[in-house]
């Protein structure tokens, strides 16, 4: 495992991805097979279940080291990765145990069905053989992420250019149907495994945000408007009666929407379409917030389903009866969606309304109105333009609703974790409500790295605690905090939830005395 | 018996009439290391170890009074007999022993206990009372050997010469520096920056051999750096200088660096755990092998570490101090730079 915990070292090192790439390649064209698709499935989401309880490792890491819950915490809280709190509390190993990738794996995946007393043992026998780095390794191989930055398109190019394939294939290679014991790693990179596969995706047309003038965009026929939504955008795959949905993160969950797999199942063609999925009762788009009571669950109730009823607004349509259209200029497209859906169009599928509009002055009008009908602004796609890959400049464009912006106090600071551990990054933020303070929103965003560096130092000095990770402050840093949204909520003290607030000014020059009270943020609403 | 207390000023010797560390001038300063954060200005008379002298007079001024004393020699202020113990922290840091009528309080200064190969080791000396540091008082702190590091630090080397690539590491211009010049001799040629190279002058000129350095001018030819090693204080990174080194790999040497998010923070290439302070194993075994019956525990973790003491059945309190002040530090170094 020496060489795989040298790439790890090696990677998360370093914040230039083109050296993290550099070190993958390297490390491709030396390792043994089985470790190569074992380090692919461990960053592609493919890794087995976690075989041992955390709070087990946590047990026996103290019962070794004789140290006090407390103290194990606070170690804990200072190192911001539990995997790296136990391979650095641990004692010196007393032997040396070198041993392939996948055997580490192979053993772990067998250890699964193992009773306590048996995994104990064997957890035991690996952490008193192991160096430090290498045990941090070996926890990270039980559970808990790596965090070092590799994200499946680092892995590809490093896989492209390790093999000459071109990226968008090798993205479908790895993301496709396989684990390390049914492939090998060559059949894996030539996507062998992968026309079989109906649920294969295209990678997303992704759009950025608006940088020029509208009147620089040339001429208002050439472009279509629509509404921005805001919510998890979707690849719906329908091929030889199967029906997978993608998110945009290159997860399956189809499970997760069966209404949509139901009416997308209505239908005759096979086609693949790129929608977004939103929470949708009585025809209104409901907030982020209710969809997110939809997702990542195992089992989705009947109470739920009538709760919070899902549907897809389709945006684009990427293939139809096995024929790639991505090439197709998007008003061709457009054309084929609307004589698919337009006829068939139902509450779960509805195709995203196209805004009538004569000059790009009229614009901005329908942008700022966007939200009161819970949409993000607009978004304008040039109607010659091709389904791109990935992101790409000047075709696709955002255009979001400025953002809300009030002024809050700081009172507690928390560590970060991974590589911001060592300094106080999230924080949590209050408004005035009569003479006392009301939290509002947490935020852990926005700050330059000399900026949280100054904070943190101001946190030691005036944290009112000492233990624990999180430190009440005196409330006298305040901030200028910007979001998308704000909603009524009864899960919040205040009363209200904000949606992706994030800092957007440290605001030297005021004091508490200028925060914004919760009846001014309220007014909001 | 009350030989000590704790001032605004600082550290104060109740019948010695003297401050130890002192972090506002006072009349009269026992130095426990020539540290900025230690050794400040403004004092009228300083006292500190024989290899501390000349680095205080480079860092204060050479006018100021100072004497100084070897380990284990002793003198008497207003009957507290003072002398200097090795805290194996830089060279010339000591442990402050005052004794008066029998009771003895120790003041660590900043101390590691582990041999390096340059400073003189740390010696634990009994007392009845005993001020520590805990910069690193954490258990997730224990440090390699010095052998090991040396080898860890000198393949780093290596393999960048193999790469092509000039080696540059980032340490205080005090205390690191040196240990690095030590850790890394005969490896290849080093460079340092001058704010290092006239401590080492310092140094030297108290006695001390120091391996071979060559100081980094402005007009530094590329080719004679190319592949070879650079040392330069903390506050050169990202700095022009660093940009026009050719092909730099860049490492901060700095016990901060034991921990993954630490070593990612900074955006350099490589962090390596090489620490003048004690190890949590370092902490316990010196506050231990002083048999005190009180400990008073400084700068650093000293919520964490005195908790601990207490719970372990050794009477520990928390003191507030001004040492380890990582922004004073910065601002030395900061001066440094434009020197």
């Amino acid at each position: 495992m020496k060489d795989f915990s040298n790439l790890i070292s090696a990677i998360e090192i370093t914040n230039k991805t083109n050296a993290k790439i550099e070190a993958l390649v390297a490390y491709f064209k030396t390792a043994p097979d089985k470790d190569k698709l074992w380090l692919i499935a461990l960053f592609t989401g493919k890794r087995p279940s976690r075989p041992v309880k955390s709070t087990l490792m946590k047990e026996w890491c103290m019962e070794i080291t004789q140290l006090p819950e407390w103290l194990f915490l606070e170690s804990y809280s200072t190192v911001g990765d539990l995997g790296e709190t136990l391979a650095l509390l641990l004692p010196n190993p007393e032997n040396q145990i070198e041993k392939p990738l996948h055997i580490w794996i192979e053993e772990l995946i067998h250890l699964k069905n193992k009773t306590d007393l048996e995994k104990k043992e064997y957890v035991l026998h690996a952490w008193n053989g192991l160096n430090a780095q290498d045990r941090l390794i070996f926890n990270k191989l039980i559970g808990g992420s790596f965090r070092i930055g590799v994200s499946k398109k680092t892995l590809v190019n490093a896989l492209s250019k390790l093999s000459g394939i071109d990226g968008n294939q090798m993205m479908h290679s790895i993301i496709g149907n396989w684990t390390p014991e049914n492939i090998t790693f060559e059949a894996l990179l030539n996507g062998e495994h992968i026309n079989y596969d109906n649920s294969k995706p295209y990678p997303f047309c992704l759009a950025y945000a608006l940088e020029k003038e509208l009147n620089d965009l040339g001429d208002e026929d050439e472009w279509q408007v629509e509404y921005k939504w805001d919510g998890i955008r979707g690849q719906i795959i329908k091929r030889k009666d199967e029906v997978f949905i993608w998110s945009r993160g290159e997860e399956l969950v189809t499970q997760q929407f069966p209404e949509i797999v139901a009416a997308v199942s209505q239908f005759k063609d096979d086609f693949v379409i790129d929608g977004e999925i939103l929470a949708i009762k009585d025809t209104a788009v409901l907030l982020f917030n209710d969809l997110q009571k939809r997702l990542n669950r195992k089992n989705v109730t009947k109470k739920l389903l009538e709760e919070v009823p899902v549907g897809l607004y389709i945006y684009d349509i990427l293939e139809l009866n096995g024929k790639d259209l991505r090439a197709h200029a998007m008003e061709d497209r457009r054309n084929e969606l609307e004589q698919l859906f337009l006829q068939n169009s139902s509450k779960m599928l509805q195709l995203s309304e196209v805004i009538d509009f004569k000059n790009w002055n009229e614009l901005d009008e329908l942008r700022n109105k966007a939200r009161a009908f819970n949409s993000e602004g607009l978004m304008l796609k040039k109607k010659s333009s091709d389904y791109h890959v990935g992101r790409k400049k000047g075709d696709w464009w955002k255009w979001k609703v400025d953002p809300l912006t009030i002024d809050v106090v700081m009172i507690y600071a928390q560590k970060g974790s991974g590589r911001r551990s060592s300094k106080y990054t999230d924080y949590t933020f209050a408004v005035k409500k009569e003479d006392k303070l009301v939290t509002v929103a947490k935020a852990y965003s926005g700050l330059t790295d000399k900026e949280i560096t100054e904070i943190s130092r101001w946190v030691n000095k005036n944290a009112i605690e000492k233990f624990g990770p999180v430190r009440t402050v005196k409330p006298e840093l305040v901030f200028e905090i910007a979001f998308e949204g704000i909603a009524l909520s009864n899960r919040h003290k205040s009363g209200v939830a904000l949606r992706f607030p994030r800092m957007k000014r440290w605001r030297k020059d005021k004091t508490v005395k200028d925060i914004d009270t919760i009846e001014s943020v309220k007014a909001l609403i | 018996m009350k030989l000590v207390k704790f001032t605004k000023k600082g550290i104060y010797c109740i019948p010695g009439k003297f401050y130890l560390d002192p972090w506002y001038p006072v009349d009269y300063a026992i130095i426990s290391h020539a540290h900025a954060d230690h050794a400040r200005w403004g004092n009228k008379h300083y006292l500190c170890h024989h290899h501390s002298k000349a680095v205080l007079q480079h860092r204060i001024g050479k006018d100021i009074s100072i004497e100084s004393l070897g380990y284990k020699e002793s003198k008497t202020i207003n009957e507290v007999k003072v002398s200097f113990y090795p805290a194996g922290h830089i060279i010339g840091s000591a442990q402050i022993r005052l004794e008066y009528k029998g009771y003895i309080v120790v003041f660590s200064g900043d101390y590691k206990t582990q041999p390096d190969f340059l400073t003189t080791p740390f010696e634990p000396v009994k007392c009845h009372e005993f001020i520590t540091e805990s910069t690193f008082g954490l258990p997730v702190y224990k440090w390699k050997e010095e052998t090991e590091l040396q080898e860890e630090l000198q393949n780093w080397v290596y393999q960048n010469q193999q790469n092509n690539r000039t080696s540059v590491f980032f340490g205080y211009s005090l205390g690191k520096a040196q240990r690095l010049l030590k850790l890394l001799e005969g490896v290849d040629d080093i460079f340092v920056h001058s704010a290092i190279h006239n401590l080492n002058e310092a140094i030297v000129s108290s006695g001390i051999l120091l391996p071979k350095s060559t100081l980094i001018t402005n007009d530094f030819k590329k080719d004679a750096i190319q592949n070879k090693i650079v040392i330069l204080p903390p506050a050169l990174l990202g700095s022009k200088l660093l940009k026009r080194i050719p092909n730099a790999a860049t490492a901060i040497c700095s016990g901060w660096m034991h921990i993954r998010g630490n070593r990612r923070w900074k955006g350099v290439d490589a962090g390596f755990a090489v620490s003048d302070h004690a190890d949590w194993d370092g902490l316990l075994s010196a506050v231990k092998a002083t048999e005190a019956e009180k400990v008073y525990v400084t700068h650093g973790s000293q919520a964490v570490f005195s908790k601990y003491l207490n719970e372990i059945g050794i009477e520990a309190h928390e003191l507030k101090t001004e040492f380890g002040e990582d922004e004073l530090a910065q601002k030395e170094e900061q001066k440094q730079e434009t020197i």
